[in-house]
């Protein structure tokens, strides 16, 4: 007697075509012979070919993952760290401050972060004569600080799951103390230390506003490359572009989605195993 | 400082100063002081030197003069205003679209609904710029979706109001509407959560005393997902507040959004002290829809 939702499943369908068909679209016209890019005038894979011969974006692209790569990496080490320290630490001398510091850059309007940053390089180079320049270390500095946060927000959850006792019974049963950190607690929260650093690692490649502020010459990260482009209109290389960056992101994250899907499975599963040859 | 025995381990051997240390001296000098800097820069004096600002010797060490300027200058507060209705109404559709997806989403097999989710969160992880940029194509004069409305439009109205081309692009419609697009993951993901978490037994209980489904919805359903609304919200209405990108290249630039606003004091005017206290402004509105969220969110908990 159950009823279809009929008008929530017709939502769904809506909502689903509203999200996908803009980057269709775009990908349809990425093969687009004709120059003016909305008007179709045949099949063609030429703007993909001027694509790969252009040096200029090849390296933008090679700065972008540079980027992203050290700023992931060092916003997740100090990240994790804010988010062990937050979950295992519950009193300490300035953990409000602390805490409100880890929130803030969250809702912070990325243009304040990024004039506040530029600011702050500045005057910086009047007080102490560095940095002379800005560019990589400027940028990786910006994208390390906004992008940490997220990665604790991620710790801190899976933290708040893990089950303390796991800890307390290792140690009871003899582990030392740096033996617990690297066979219990930090396997616990792999998972969440592995998102976290896909999580900086997009959101450096991806980021436009606070890079535009902090970057300098020689430093034209691939967002800040497509942000000059796209600001003047709608050009059909940026669709072809667009199309292998969507593709490119798109099954990444499918993969590591299955991936990280399947090993959370096996983990139940093995938990489920030990509880029952312990019965 | 710390109540487990890892913790007094970690203590013992300073390792918790490090732990705790390192994101704390980083956070405090690349996030406070530089945020200390744009409140202080906000009541410096512009001057034609570089850096482009001055406190003190012949210019007074407060001046307020930008947040008077910013009060009385109907420039500025339209900026604010075209902000919050923008955010507003972005915040308002998502709710409206997103709400029954989620509902939907707690409907489906499960099988689907894994699928389905992974394609609400895809989006996310691709480009925003790129998303925005795709909205732009689509939206252009000549463009088969254009054209599309356009025939649908001319085929709705009487012969006079027909048109060529509905202008889209560089009006605040186009703003709220890719807004719409790029927020919308934002408002679903906690809807979902809090009405997947939803008891079903108590809809069938309602029905079964007699209840209208719509009754059923409004009575049953709708007041339990309110965290997940507010939350939803607070993720779309903030971020939207503050935006740069989308205004910039699809909204108009008689009316701009206030985050455009600060971009432009402080690159084309070299106005530091004016970006700076519109920047300190727009930063205490927002102060007030986040302290409202956690006051909801600190009462959910304690209600727990």
């Amino acid at each position: 007697m159950k009823r279809r939702p009929v008008f929530l499943i017709s939502m769904l369908a809506f909502g689903f075509a509203f999200f996908y068909v803009p980057i269709l679209s775009m990908i349809v016209y990425s093969f687009n012979e004709s120059r003016l890019a909305t008007v179709w005038g045949g099949f063609s894979t030429r703007w993909y070919e001027s694509l790969f011969s252009n040096k200029q974006i090849m390296a933008a692209l090679l700065l972008s993952l540079k980027i992203a790569l050290v700023s992931a990496t060092i916003a997740t080490i100090l990240g994790t760290m804010a988010g062990i320290a937050l979950v295992r630490f519950t009193r300490f001398r300035g953990r409000i401050l602390f805490s409100g510091l880890v929130t803030a850059p969250l809702i912070m309007p990325e243009v304040i972060t990024g004039i506040s940053s530029l600011m702050f390089f500045i005057m910086l180079a009047e007080w102490v004569g560095w940095p002379g320049q800005r560019g990589f270390t400027t940028v990786t500095l910006a994208h390390i600080t906004f992008s940490m946060v997220f990665v604790t927000t991620v710790v801190q959850a899976r933290m708040l799951q893990a089950d303390r006792a796991i800890e307390e019974a290792a140690m009871d049963l003899g582990s030392r103390p740096w033996q617990v950190l690297f066979d219990v607690t930090l396997p616990v929260i792999f998972p969440a230390i592995l998102s976290g650093w896909l999580l900086a690692f997009t959101i450096s490649l991806d980021d436009v506003v606070i890079t535009s502020f902090t970057t300098g010459p020689g430093g034209t990260t691939l967002p800040l490359l497509i942000w000059s482009k796209v600001k003047l209109g709608v050009t059909p290389d940026v669709n072809a572009l667009a199309t292998l960056m969507v593709l490119v992101v798109g099954t990444g994250v499918l993969v590591a989605g299955i991936v990280l899907n399947r090993a959370e499975r096996r983990r139940v599963q093995d938990a489920r195993l030990a509880y029952r040859a312990n019965e | 400082m710390a109540e487990t025995r890892l913790g007094r381990w970690f203590d013992r051997k300073g390792w918790a100063g490090l732990v705790i240390g390192a994101p704390y001296l980083w956070l405090l000098v690349l996030f406070l002081v530089p945020f200390l800097i744009v409140v202080a820069m906000s009541v410096a004096t512009k001057t034609s030197t570089a850096p482009p600002i001055s406190w003190g010797g012949e210019y007074p060490v407060l001046s307020w003069e930008s947040y008077t300027r910013v009060l009385s200058d109907g420039l500025y507060l339209r900026a604010f205003l075209t902000s919050l209705v923008n955010a507003g109404l972005a915040m308002v559709l998502c709710l409206l679209i997103g709400y029954p997806m989620a509902l939907g989403l707690c409907r489906v097999a499960p099988a689907w609904r894994s699928i389905l989710l992974m394609l609400v969160i895809l989006p996310f992880w691709t480009s925003f710029l790129l998303r925005v940029y795709a909205w732009m194509g689509l939206m252009g004069r000549n463009s088969w979706f254009n054209g599309l409305l356009t025939d649908a439009w001319n085929l709705l109205v009487p012969m006079d109001w027909a048109v060529k081309s509905i202008p889209m692009m560089n009006t605040n419609f186009a703003v709220v509407l890719v807004m719409v697009y790029t927020y919308l993951p934002f408002m679903i993901l906690p809807l979902y959560a809090s009405l997947e978490r939803l008891d079903p037994t108590l809809d069938e209980a309602a029905l079964d005393l007699g209840s209208r489904p719509h009754q059923v919805f409004l009575d049953v359903t709708l007041p339990q997902s309110i965290p997940g609304i507010i939350a939803g919200g607070m993720l779309v209405f903030i971020p939207a507040a503050g935006e740069l990108v989308i205004p910039t290249l699809v909204g108009d630039a008689a009316s701009p959004m206030i985050g455009r606003v600060i971009s432009d004091e402080f690159a084309s005017a070299r106005d530091w002290p004016m970006a700076s206290a519109v920047a300190v402004m727009l930063l205490l509105l927002m102060v007030v829809p986040t302290m409202v969220y956690s006051h909801f969110q600190a009462r959910a908990e304690g209600s727990k």
